[in-house]
């Protein structure tokens, strides 16, 4: 018997997947038989510590072009989108630590604890909140990791589950208004079931389509898709079928209509720091497996998915805009507008080349600290019940905290893509590319969607500055070090990213380029 | 001294004041009001010193800097001013350090930082100032753009009644010009190899459909900014609800980035778009003469009937720049010029009025050239001037523009000429209802109208009537420094003036 040869394994190319995924598992360790009061205390640096590791890895990794065991890719924008991860969630996990706008911190002690019973209301007042969203959080992180490097689509299906079920659980643990915030988990879960089971029923189709290949064996690999996209006998139907449902399955991640319903609902029912985190590292983690699905895998049908996507992209924004209108909820807003968004950066994955490549990939990184930067602020606005996010609460506010309506005032403008913030040079990060590659009909499409969504914004920018305060102006909690580190960093990322773009510019142009 | 970067220091110069003054405790009003003013005279110092190191007879572009920006996209700090780019410059340091000065008591009223309304004045002289001496179409979008802010707060901070609504439909019509810009300035981008300098993308060849297109997207952002007729009607509005002195700078300054557009974008780089869609333009500006004057014939509230004068008076521009003749030209902006002076000048003058009658409405008043006489006066020189009475500046610029369009496009011309009855009908009415006729028996009542202008708002006027008096006299230091830049710029387009003949000089002279 011969015995079984491994396939070699580049342990630094993979080392932040696998510092974010142990430092996971120490977490859970560490709720296990740490005391109860130590564990914030020892929870939080650890992950901080974790991400800043990895960080400093694919730092130290930045030159490797490598695809170690057959799965997993680390290039340049593996590299890049992995930094981004991490830099965002590092921030994230600034507000998730925050305990000092309110006490014990935004998410339940218990979530087993039946909501609005008398025990319930006892926890939300005083009970220390849950610490177990830190090893969940990392998970989650580790899984993104793992999701933008996958070199085949089981490893990304796997990613996809690693990041998504902690954060159905995540959404599940606000303090306040947990009914909401239940309904929000239940369902971000259900729909992200069928969406994963969409992802799968692809994968399926597109194994089954390889298998056309005659000189090779069938694998859902993206060298072997990319060349049975090629050369393939199998009916082109399983390939289009395929590529649709695994499409569905990121863009369901991705937020882009119409698979964006479950948006609004979670963003508003979890607790507000997830909700941030979910606004920027889920969006890097889904466009950074899109980027590579359709640049790498399916590159040869570009032909063929570009119309479609192109319709996505169009309904993505449109849908995103129009209904960002009405809204009257801060958080609900914030989604909508996340969802248009996801429709610019779709423009950017179908701007051909690696000059869309990176422009999406600058995108998502300076929308990521943006968002960041105006969920930070939403968590100070509030009262004796906990966030004020319905938009008439905020009348005023410049009056009252002129500090915090400047600088959301400034996000604002940044996501309405006025220049000098970093809004607007990612819009011209994506739409100029995309313009090169013929794609005029989406720049248009992205031009006038983006005037309907200045009108939410500026909305917002009237009430809190030209409208006077009335009685149920809630004042703004005087946020701990941890907010304001994580305010400071989105709102400076916001305006250098808009004055000083050209080294993180040059550092995308650099990474764009996938290793096959 | 050419070598002085001017333009950059010029430019960045009222924003670092505007961080002093914002800087100032709110309890020290005063020294926030005297810091502004003192910043506000070092630019006028400085650009007098340019003015006087420009070179009439030398390139068209001088002052020019450079130094790189984003050079992933080819994105550089460039600075340049044609002689239209410096005239507009010198109205800009002219006119803020005045509106400051007349500007001294109104954010008192509002409630609010007072420091922050100075700050945000020279915030917006700082972006007006760039958008004028940019030399490269990022550059210049950049502060295209932001001078949104500035004015948005202004208006929707410190304006009167209606504010919120003005400002935030100011807000969006501007943006939504600026996105159709954004359109086209990528597009340009592209188009024109991925290269944003002024120079370089004029030498570009662009095919006739997508000079069109392209052409359009800026058009109508400067069409909006003007504005031109139909997309006028966030400016009664903003210039109703604008604090007075913000309202002299919007309409005085910030609508000629628009004009000013026009000349220094979408001629020169689509030269046969421009030509193309020259009878629309014309058409749209001569409709905007007549329309807005009978608009402005029949409104009762000051500074509304004030906005509608020069949505006329932006016609008349526009019949000057689509006409592409040197005279009409020359004329159309000399008209910038004179038209931020003179309506400048009734902005200001009108809200002294409206202050001390603390009512902007034409029918509070009555007579009240008996109360406050030496106001009244001035009120009458600023709508005489505004009606382009020989004598003023006005004149000059009105009188060029229409022999300058006679001699290619007499129906324009001979349309346009009826705007100059209407304007008289709505000055004068105006000027008659509000200070003359029998004494309205309510502002005798009325402190403030018994306190005719101070020294300080003496101060303010008298340095605009000389200059509208001496330019209404003596144009030729300002015509000599735009005449080359217009020629250029017809050259650019590819028009030569029509050959004089005995017939139409013996026309032009009647």
């Amino acid at each position: 018997m011969t015995e079984l040869e491994l396939p070699p394994i580049d342990y630094a190319a993979i080392a932040p997947i696998l510092i974010m995924l142990g430092a996971a598992v120490v977490g859970v360790l560490v709720e296990a038989f740490v005391p109860r009061r130590l564990r914030h205390p020892v929870q939080l640096p650890l992950a901080l510590l974790a991400v800043l590791a990895a960080l400093t890895m694919v730092v130290v990794n930045a030159d490797k072009r490598v695809i170690t065991i057959g799965v997993i890719a680390v290039d340049g924008p593996t590299l890049f989108l992995q930094g981004a991860i991490l830099a965002l969630s590092a921030v994230a996990l600034l507000l998730l630590g925050e305990r000092v706008v309110e006490r014990g911190g935004a998410f339940v002690a218990q979530a087993a604890v039946t909501a609005d019973s008398p025990e319930d209301r006892q926890q939300a007042e005083n009970a220390g909140g849950a610490g177990e969203v830190y090893p969940l959080t990392t998970f989650a992180i580790g899984g993104m990791l793992i999701f933008v490097s996958a070199n085949d689509l089981l490893t990304m299906f796997i990613a996809l589950e690693v990041f998504s079920l902690p954060l159905y659980l995540l959404c599940a643990l606000a303090r306040r208004r947990r009914l909401l915030s239940q309904e929000a988990a239940m369902k971000y879960f259900l729909l992200g079931a069928y969406a994963s089971a969409f992802f799968l029923f692809g994968l399926a189709l597109i194994y089954g389509f390889t298998a056309g290949l005659g000189d090779r064996a069938a694998g859902v690999d993206f060298a072997t898709v990319n060349a049975a996209v090629a050369n393939s006998t199998a009916s082109p139907v399983l390939l289009f079928a395929g590529m649709a449902l695994v499409a569905i399955g990121l863009l369901f991640k991705a937020a882009a209509a119409p698979f964006h319903v479950w948006t609004p609902d979670v963003y508003q029912g979890a607790p507000t720091p997830l909700t941030g985190f979910m606004a920027a590292c889920t969006k890097v983690a889904a466009f950074g497996a899109l980027l590579r699905v359709f640049h790498v895998a399916f590159e040869g049908a570009r032909w063929d998915f570009t119309p479609v996507l192109g319709a996505v992209a169009v309904l993505t924004m449109l849908v995103g805009a129009l209904f960002a209108v009405t809204q009257t909820d801060i958080k609900r807003l914030l989604a909508y507008s996340s969802i248009a968004n996801a429709g610019y950066l779709l423009v950017g994955v179908l701007a051909p080349g690696s000059e869309g490549l990176s422009g999406t990939m600058f995108y998502l990184v300076a929308y990521g600290f943006t968002v960041l930067a105006a969920f930070a602020v939403v968590t100070l606005v509030r009262d004796a019940d906990g966030e004020a996010t319905h938009l008439s609460r905020w009348a005023g506010l410049g009056r009252r905290s002129p500090v915090y309506a400047s600088v959301f005032t400034f996000v604002l403008l940044a996501f309405a893509g006025i220049p000098m913030t970093s809004g607007f040079t990612s819009k011209f990060a994506v739409f100029g590319p995309a313009l090169d590659g013929g794609q005029v009909w989406l720049v248009i499409a992205g031009v006038l969607t983006s005037m309907v969504l200045a009108f939410p914004y500026l909305r917002v920018v009237v009430l809190m500055w030209l409208s006077e305060p009335g009685d149920s102006t809630p004042t703004v909690a005087v946020p701990g070090g941890l907010t304001s580190a994580a305010l400071v960093i989105g709102v400076l990322a916001t305006l250098v990213l808009g004055v000083a773009p050209s080294p993180l510019l040059d550092l995308a142009s650099s990474a764009a380029d996938f290793v096959r | 001294m050419s070598d002085f970067p001017f333009l950059s220091v010029l430019t960045v110069a009222p924003l670092v004041g505007a961080v002093v003054v914002a800087l100032l405790p709110r309890s020290r009003p005063t020294l926030a009001k005297q810091v502004a003013l003192g910043w506000s005279l070092l630019v006028l110092a400085l650009s007098v010193v340019m003015w006087v190191t420009w070179q009439v007879d030398g390139q068209r572009f001088q002052f020019r800097e450079s130094y790189p920006w984003i050079p992933t996209w080819g994105v550089n700090f460039t600075f340049a001013a044609d002689g239209i780019a410096l005239v507009m410059l010198m109205l800009i340091a002219v006119l803020v350090p005045l509106v400051i000065l007349a500007s001294w008591h109104d954010a008192e009223s509002s409630k609010r930082s007072v420091p922050v309304y100075f700050a945000l004045l020279l915030v917006l002289e700082c972006t007006m100032l760039g958008v004028f001496a940019a030399a490269d179409v990022f550059l210049f979008y950049v502060f295209f753009e932001v001078m949104l802010v500035p004015m948005y707060f202004l208006i929707g901070s410190y304006g009167g009644h209606q504010r919120q609504y003005a400002a935030v439909k100011f807000f969006l019509y501007s943006l939504v010009g600026g996105l159709f810009m954004l359109a086209a300035v990528i597009g340009l981008w592209v188009v024109g190899g991925k290269t944003f300098d002024w120079v370089a993308l004029s030498e570009v060849d662009i095919s006739t459909g997508a000079e069109r297109w392209l052409f359009l997207g800026f058009f109508i952002a400067f069409a909006i900014k003007a504005p031109f007729f139909p997309f006028h009607t966030w400016l009664p509005d903003a210039g109703g609800a604008a604090p007075a002195g913000a309202a002299a700078l919007l309409v005085g300054v910030l609508d000629k980035v628009g004009t000013f557009g026009i000349l220094r974008y979408c001629l020169p780089l689509f030269p046969d778009a421009a030509q193309w869609f020259a009878p629309w333009a014309l058409a749209l500006a001569v409709i905007g003469i007549i329309y807005a004057a009978l608009l402005a014939v029949g409104q009762n509230d000051l500074k509304r009937l004030v906005s509608y004068t020069s949505i006329a008076h932006f016609g008349f521009i526009g019949v000057g720049i689509f006409a592409f003749t040197t005279q009409a030209g020359t004329g159309a902006v000399l008209y910038m010029v004179n038209h931020g002076l003179a309506t400048g000048l009734l902005f200001l003058v009108v809200g002294m009025l409206i202050a001390r009658r603390g009512s902007a409405l034409v029918s509070d008043f009555g007579g009240a050239g008996k109360l406050v006489p030496v106001l009244a006066g001035v009120l009458f020189f600023a709508g005489l001037a505004s009606l382009a009475l020989p004598g003023t500046a006005p004149f000059v610029s009105e009188f060029l523009v229409l022999i300058g369009t006679f001699t290619v496009n007499k129906p324009v011309a001979v349309i346009a000429t009826l705007g100059i009855i209407l304007a008289a009908a709505y000055v004068l009415w105006m000027v008659q209802r509000t200070t003359q006729g029998t004494l309205n028996p309510a502002l005798t009542e009325i402190d403030g109208m018994k306190r005719d202008l101070n020294l300080r708002e003496k101060v303010v006027v008298a340095p605009l009537i000389a200059l509208i008096v001496l330019l209404g006299f003596y144009p030729k230091p300002v015509t000599d420094v735009i005449n080359p830049a217009i020629q250029a710029t017809m050259e650019d387009v590819g028009r030569t003036d029509p050959a004089p003949s005995a017939d139409t000089v013996q026309e032009a002279s009647r």
